[in-house]
């Protein structure tokens, strides 16, 4: 045991060199002035590191005992969700310089970069202490930045609002786990896996996979768990809100994934399935309903993110690794949907501070490409066909019928139905965009150059991603490592 | 008289259920923080029961709850930061006024 195995974790160590490049630098340059060069600097420095994680040789890598290991899938989700994260740096850009915001500026990437450490950890760990080491890691930065704006009210109560729930669903999840532990005597995924078998089962069993299924579940909002969402997405700063929707999002659903298959995956038909089953269509149905009423687009987008959970959870629910492939695919896909709206959302509250629905009519006259790039995320989002949205629902829908079991077809048909319920409300946008009468109440703007960099990067996503199929072969190819109980 | 494992879990599932009830009932942050304190505590205390009662032969358990009590802190910390931030807006720290947001 020496200090060399903290080498093998290269991702971890790269995001970890660019925080405290970034953190001295922050600290060294007090004056005003000399502060200009952090953005441009963090996101070089943090597109570079993007692309090493991207050309870095994939080998398994299991250090300290099994708790860490860095195998191809889990390579390839930091890939796709540094992706993200650079997107969001692209178009939170503007943003941080504006006066309430350049003087804290620092502040913002050293808690961005330490949220996406602790979400590398909860994606690698193989052990439930570094799990929740990471989970809390990834959890409590995002509340200082939720209260980021902390001149505005709003800001402040999001914040109260996302610390509590977050606090209370930990506190769930470790009285659940602490009872995983007195069933398995360890805490390895793998020794649970062994330990924990289907003769096991008891009333106590359920109520910890209960317990632990509820604590993961507030950080992914599924349904019985999502209250805190939309108040956090419409009080956050807009650039955390498309952070929140997707980075978080995604890296708790891959850690979900690998936990439920490789710790708890001998009693999955037991009780894991149907508890699954019932969130699942509860989330992708709750979230439509609430969605239709909103007016708010960042609310709109909160209840739109969480039935889109729901369907990211439907690639677990044949925990092959087809599921996982599919999975990895429609977070990627997601991703570049969700940031594309967000960037659109961003640079107009930026330029006029309007985020309602209603101040969309009539964008076309003077924003036309923001309403084309506007039009494409809601068309992928809802899965329209040539988009990539449509062909990452079509993965995650056969891989969950790939069994052929009665009960996956009928869940599918139900997250059928609520793609047609979805389609009313994103084209709902659409049409305050391009149809509604009267005058636009957006004047014409040239949004800046990260914004529409980001842009630019989701809407080439949008477009390629479903068309070109090396992106789910290189996502099905890196799924095929983790099986079951490994 | 033979002190048993039962002996130790019924409190911490009381102050399990105390805190729940705590979080669900009380208006004041600050006691909301309180249950929720009471609520991880009750995790800590069962992780050190079960390793000392079921696994004498391993400290997994303890270790783990070495680290629950550090997160448990900082989340207080970050917590009490916001509510201060709060305070400054409202002058009150009643959850009941934390209500611009609905819906």
């Amino acid at each position: 045991m020496g200090y060399s195995q903290f080498g093998a974790m290269i991702p971890e160590l790269i995001i970890l060199g660019i925080f405290l490049v970034v953190f001295v630098a922050d600290v060294f340059s007090r004056d005003g002035s000399a502060k200009k060069f952090l953005t441009p600097m963090t996101t070089v420095l943090f597109g570079l590191g993007t692309i090493a994680i991207w050309l870095l040789p994939s080998c398994e890598v299991s250090v300290f005992g099994g708790m860490y290991v860095n195998d191809t899938a889990s390579m390839a989700i930091k890939a796709i969700l540094n992706i993200g994260v650079f997107i969001v740096l692209l178009q939170s850009a503007h943003w941080v310089e504006s006066d309430e915001v350049a003087i804290r500026k620092g502040e913002f990437y050293e808690l961005l970069l330490v949220t996406l450490f602790g979400m590398y950890l909860m994606i690698s760990a193989r052990h439930f202490l570094l799990f929740v080491i990471g989970l809390e890691a990834a959890s409590l930065p995002l509340a200082a930045l939720v209260a980021f704006n902390k001149k505005h009210y709003e800001s402040n109560e999001a914040a109260i609002k996302y610390i509590l729930t977050a606090v209370f669903s930990s506190a769930i999840l470790l009285m659940g786990l602490s009872f995983v532990y007195a069933f398995s005597g360890s805490l390895y995924y793998s020794d649970i896996y062994a330990n924990i078998t289907s003769g096991k089962m008891s009333g106590l069993l359920i109520v910890a996979m209960a317990f632990m299924i509820a604590g993961i579940g507030f950080k992914l909002s599924l349904v019985p768990f999502h209250l805190w969402t939309a108040d956090v997405y419409q009080g956050a700063p807009t650039a955390i809100t498309s952070y929140l929707s997707v980075i978080s999002k995604g890296a708790t659903a891959f850690a979900f994934f690998i936990i439920f298959v490789q710790a708890f995956g001998q009693i999955y038909p037991d009780c894991w399935e149907w508890m699954l089953y019932a969130v699942i269509i509860a989330t992708i149905t709750v979230g439509n309903l609430f969605a239709i009423r909103q007016k708010n687009l960042k609310r709109f987008m909160a209840f739109s993110s969480i039935s889109q959970a729901g369907y990211i959870m439907l690639g677990a629910m044949t925990s092959s690794t087809m599921g996982l492939g599919s999975m990895m695919y429609y977070i990627f896909v997601y991703i570049v949907s969700n940031l594309g709206a967000f960037a659109v959302i961003t640079s107009i509250e930026n330029k006029t501070g309007k985020v309602s629905m209603d101040d969309y009519d009539g964008l076309h006259k003077t924003n036309p490409w923001l309403s084309f790039a506007m039009t494409l995320a809601m068309f992928s989002l809802a899965g329209i066909p040539p988009f990539a949205g449509f062909f990452s629902k079509f993965l995650i829908f056969t891989s969950a019928t790939s069994t052929g079991s009665m009960p996956l077809y009928i869940l599918v048909l139900i997250a059928l139905i609520n793609t047609i319920i979805s389609l009313y409300y994103y084209l709902l946008v659409v049409k305050a965009i391009w149809i509604n009468p009267g005058e636009a109440k957006v004047e014409a703007f040239k949004s800046n150059a990260g914004e529409r960099a980001a842009l630019w990067i989701c809407v080439a996503g949008i477009v390629l991603f479903g068309l070109v199929p090396y992106i789910y072969e290189y996502c099905y190819n890196a799924a095929l490592i983790p099986g079951p109980g490994q | 008289m033979d002190l048993n494992m039962l002996w130790y879990l019924v409190p911490s599932v009381i102050m399990f259920v105390a805190g729940v009830y705590g979080f669900v009932t009380r208006k004041n942050m600050i006691a909301l923080l309180i249950s929720l304190e009471l609520m991880l505590n009750s995790a800590d205390l069962n992780f050190v029961i079960f390793n000392r009662f079921l696994y004498p032969g391993s400290m997994e358990g303890m270790v783990f709850t070495l680290f629950a009590i550090a997160i448990a802190a900082a989340e207080t910390a970050i917590a009490i930061a916001i509510i201060v931030n709060i305070y400054r807006k409202l002058h009150s720290t009643e959850i009941d006024e934390v209500d611009k947001m609905k819906y």
